[in-house]
């Protein structure tokens, strides 16, 4: 049965927010990581909790746009973690 | 009775999602170099974004959105291990070596030469 009181937008907000806390904590590995790849790697991380924040946030207000939105963030996310690591080897030999 | 089912199903994914995505953050902080960070990365946040997306997708029903949504969670899918292969790769390259377990170089400096 379906709990009162509780509707599933109220979830989906709940959800969003310690999905929130959880991109948080991937601060600490992108400001004390040793080596550059251990900040891009978190980088990537938060970017990947951020396209799932805005999906929750989509379905939790009502607001299917959000989807545009995190379908773009995705795709600049994945460009930013490649061209990085392009980037940092000598010959730009990384896939 | 399958608005029930739909309401225990999007609690279960995104409950399932939420704790994947803590053992992702987990693992990147606790982790002891980059390519165990890499591994723990890849692996429990692409299942984590995927239970997450496929809540959202139960949530929204039939309609454009949804279309949106399960081509999202197709792109993280493929993007998410591949950054991670490149973020991994480009580490091997510019030489860093990994943390194996017999011989810390923080502990015993002198025998990395001979173990390695």
């Amino acid at each position: 049965m379906i709990p009162a009181g509780i509707s599933i937008e109220e979830i989906f907000l709940l959800a969003a927010a310690l999905f929130v806390v959880l991109a948080i904590m991937m601060f600490y590995r992108a400001v004390a990581g040793p080596t550059t790849q251990d900040r891009l790697l978190a980088v990537n991380v938060l970017g990947t909790n951020t396209v799932v924040i805005l999906a929750l946030l989509a379905a939790g207000l009502g607001e299917p746009w959000f989807l545009d939105v995190a379908l773009i963030y995705a795709l600049l996310n994945f460009l930013m973690a490649v061209a990085i690591s392009k980037f940092t080897v000598e010959r730009g030999g990384v896939l | 009775m399958i608005e029930s089912i739909r309401f225990w199903a999007i609690v279960v994914l995104v409950v399932a999602g939420l704790f994947f995505t803590f053992v992702s953050a987990v693992g990147v902080i606790r982790l002891p170099d980059i390519y165990a960070r890499a591994h723990t990365a890849s692996q429990t946040d692409t299942l984590g974004a995927g239970l997450a997306l496929a809540a959202v997708a139960i949530a929204l029903g039939w309609q454009h959105a949804t279309v949106y949504t399960v081509l999202l969670l197709f792109f993280v899918f493929i993007t998410n291990p591949t950054a991670a292969h490149a973020i991994a790769r480009s580490a091997a390259e510019t030489g860093i070596e990994p943390v194996t377990g017999d011989s810390s170089p923080e502990e015993d400096p002198d025998e990395e030469g001979e173990t390695s």
